[in-house]
């Protein structure tokens, strides 16, 4: 019924045709439908996989029990296998409310670990990676050497080297924030360096022969045309940089023995089969990764803004 | 053939000489053409077999702590030894968390693409929803899994499963939506209905934007799986093997897994390349002349 009546709606898709209220749902409609369907199959799912350990523990000595009985038990343990919905929420938030923000007990105090590593990486592995680009980008010889590998590099799993980073730093006294930093930074390395050589590439010959024209000289191409047409390749791969630096900085925190930072809650939770607590932590992983990629796409809006006719707004 | 032998005076005038030789060859490998077979393979691996050069001479000459970066000969030496653990953590990450994972996730993104393309009312609603999951560190499921799937491959294999279906997702529905009208409008004169235009027009169609996503899962599944098996796993896994291997300063072998972990993920990459261009042949990023 949903669907013949978007159907309806989409096939009428003339922006001055619709009322508020239609175009609002268009908008928001099939998003909040969907949305409502998993937090319904969520409750069903906690239901069912957790009604075993309920009827086991709790209802087989209850005779004469029902299915609301079970419902309300199976929507309310301790250590759910799958909590519902609104338990994460309210762990979600008690445990940002219940203690002080500075306490290791705050998730907030965790996020902060976190995103603080991600974002030290995130600076050093795009200047790093902007560095190597304009190195290959003017020597041929690293072009055709070096650049193969940095290609290369993308097929292989390369988060598998975190373990190494944090007993390598480790044993040179290094703890804490900087090395999960290292391999948020290799992380964002290679897709903007690889995003960044097409990008400084891209302007065409006729481009490049105006501004010979013009007299202009080799930094002059390079800041005023190779720069500026690098930028809509640059900003993908830094959406994809700090997303890739976020998961090396949860795993940068598995291998010290789960100290702080968002990592070292999932571990606990696991550790201690605290579903609820994962998944509170997972909720503020998620929130943290759309909040990074977020401020890069912002920064993008902000710089890209009237630069070219054809730019997405 | 110990370096410490030869003294500190010779050495680096040694090293200076090979570099400059090094850089020398490389720039003359540099200059051939680009399409030639010695410009494009030949350049990169010159300039590899130097760099396992100089890692080696350096790390000898200097005696570089093996924690630290153990050299290459040793690497080579735990690969040999270690071969029969490191063929079993194979076995165990690479055919079953990934393969099967991979499998499963990209079948499943990909016939729910199919399933929903008719449907904009539900593209609409999955597709935000699928643009949330590549910025969110799905990974971090892991200990979920772990603890619904047990330790073995099945709970690796269901993080691969749900960090590769809205990639390949995303790519389907954009494949399918590829076939341009004029093709649409000459199946219809044929008299085909719709699901002989979807397997003989827009599959085929669709098939360049499914490979990507094939080739952008495999990285993602190898690294599922390997980040997962750091959240609890049997004693076999590759992920186990760097961990474990890493926490008791054994980097040999460390470094040995990650050789066979990087092998494993290039060759599936170059193995979905090479299905790609067999089966794509018709496409113009394919097509040669």
């Amino acid at each position: 019924m949903m669907a013949t009546q978007a159907d309806a709606l989409s096939a009428a898709r003339t922006p001055g045709e619709l009322s508020f209220a239609a175009a609002q749902w268009q908008r928001f409609g099939p998003i909040l439908t969907v949305l409502g369907v998993v937090l319904l199959l969520w409750y069903a799912a906690a239901v069912w996989l957790n009604a075993p350990q309920v009827i086991e523990r709790v209802l087989s000595n209850q005779p004469g029990w029902g299915a609301a009985d079970l419902m309300r038990l199976t929507w309310a343990m301790d250590r759910p296998v799958l909590p519902a919905p609104h338990q994460i929420a309210l762990d979600f938030f008690s445990s940002i409310v219940d203690w002080p923000v500075g306490s290791p007990r705050n998730l907030l105090f965790h996020t902060y670990v976190t995103a603080s590593a991600t974002l030290l990486g995130f600076v050093m592995g795009s200047a790093l990676g902007a560095l190597l680009a304009v190195a290959i980008v003017h020597s041929r010889s690293l072009d055709r050497s070096l650049f193969p590998w940095v290609i290369a590099s993308q097929t292989v799993p390369v988060l598998a080297i975190a373990p190494i980073i944090i007993v390598i730093l480790g044993s040179m006294g290094l703890t804490g924030l900087f090395p999960k930093s290292i391999i948020s930074a290799y992380l964002c390395f290679f897709p903007v360096t690889v995003a960044l050589v097409k990008g400084l590439r891209s302007p065409g010959v006729l481009e490049l022969e105006l501004l010979h024209t013009y007299a202009a000289s080799r930094s002059q191409a390079f800041w005023k045309l190779r720069v500026p047409a690098s930028l809509p390749f640059l900003f993908p791969a830094l959406r994809v940089g700090i997303a890739a630096g976020l998961v090396g900085a949860i795993v940068g925190e598995l291998p010290t023995g789960a100290q702080a930072g968002l990592g070292a809650r999932l571990l606990t939770g696991s550790y201690y089969g605290n579903t609820v607590q994962i998944w509170s932590a997972l909720v503020m992983a998620s929130l943290l990764g759309l909040a990074l990629t977020g401020a890069v796409a912002l920064a993008e809006r902000g710089l890209m803004r009237g630069m070219k006719p054809g730019v997405k707004k | 053939m110990n370096l410490n032998e030869i003294g500190l005076p010779w050495l680096v005038p040694g090293l200076l000489l090979l570099l400059a030789l090094a850089v020398w060859s490389v720039r003359r490998l540099a200059a051939f053409d680009a399409h030639s077979l010695v410009g494009e393979f030949g350049t990169p691996l010159l300039f590899g077999a130097w760099v396992l050069l100089f890692w080696q001479l350096l790390t000898q000459a200097f005696d570089v702590p093996r924690v630290l970066l153990p050299a290459p000969s040793l690497i080579a030496q735990s690969l040999l030894a270690g071969w029969g653990v490191l063929a079993g953590d194979f076995v165990q990450t690479v055919l079953h968390s990934v393969l099967i994972g991979l499998v499963l996730g990209c079948g499943l993104g990909f016939a729910t693409g199919v399933l929903i393309d008719r449907s904009p009312f539900l593209q609409r609603g999955l597709l935000p929803l699928a643009a949330l999951a590549s910025t969110v560190p799905l990974v971090g499921i892991a200990p979920i899994m772990v603890m619904w799937f047990g330790f073995d491959w099945h709970s690796k294999a269901a993080v691969v499963v749900l960090m590769t279906f809205f990639p390949m997702l995303v790519n389907t529905l954009a494949g399918l939506a590829e076939a341009g009208h004029m093709e649409r409008d000459l199946m219809r004169s044929y008299g085909a209905g719709y699901w002989r235009t979807l397997f003989s027009l827009r599959i085929p169609v669709a098939l360049p934007f499914v490979f990507n996503a094939l080739k952008i899962n495999s990285t993602l599944a190898m690294i599922g799986a390997i980040v997962a098996e750091f959240f609890g796993s049997p004693t076999a896994g590759l992920g186990f093997r760097i961990s474990t291997e890493a926490a008791r300063m054994n980097m040999g072998l460390v470094w040995a897994a990650i050789v066979v972990a990087a092998l494993a993920g290039s060759l599936l990459y170059g193995l979905l390349g090479w299905v790609e261009r067999r089966a794509t042949f018709w496409h113009p990023s394919v097509r040669r002349g």
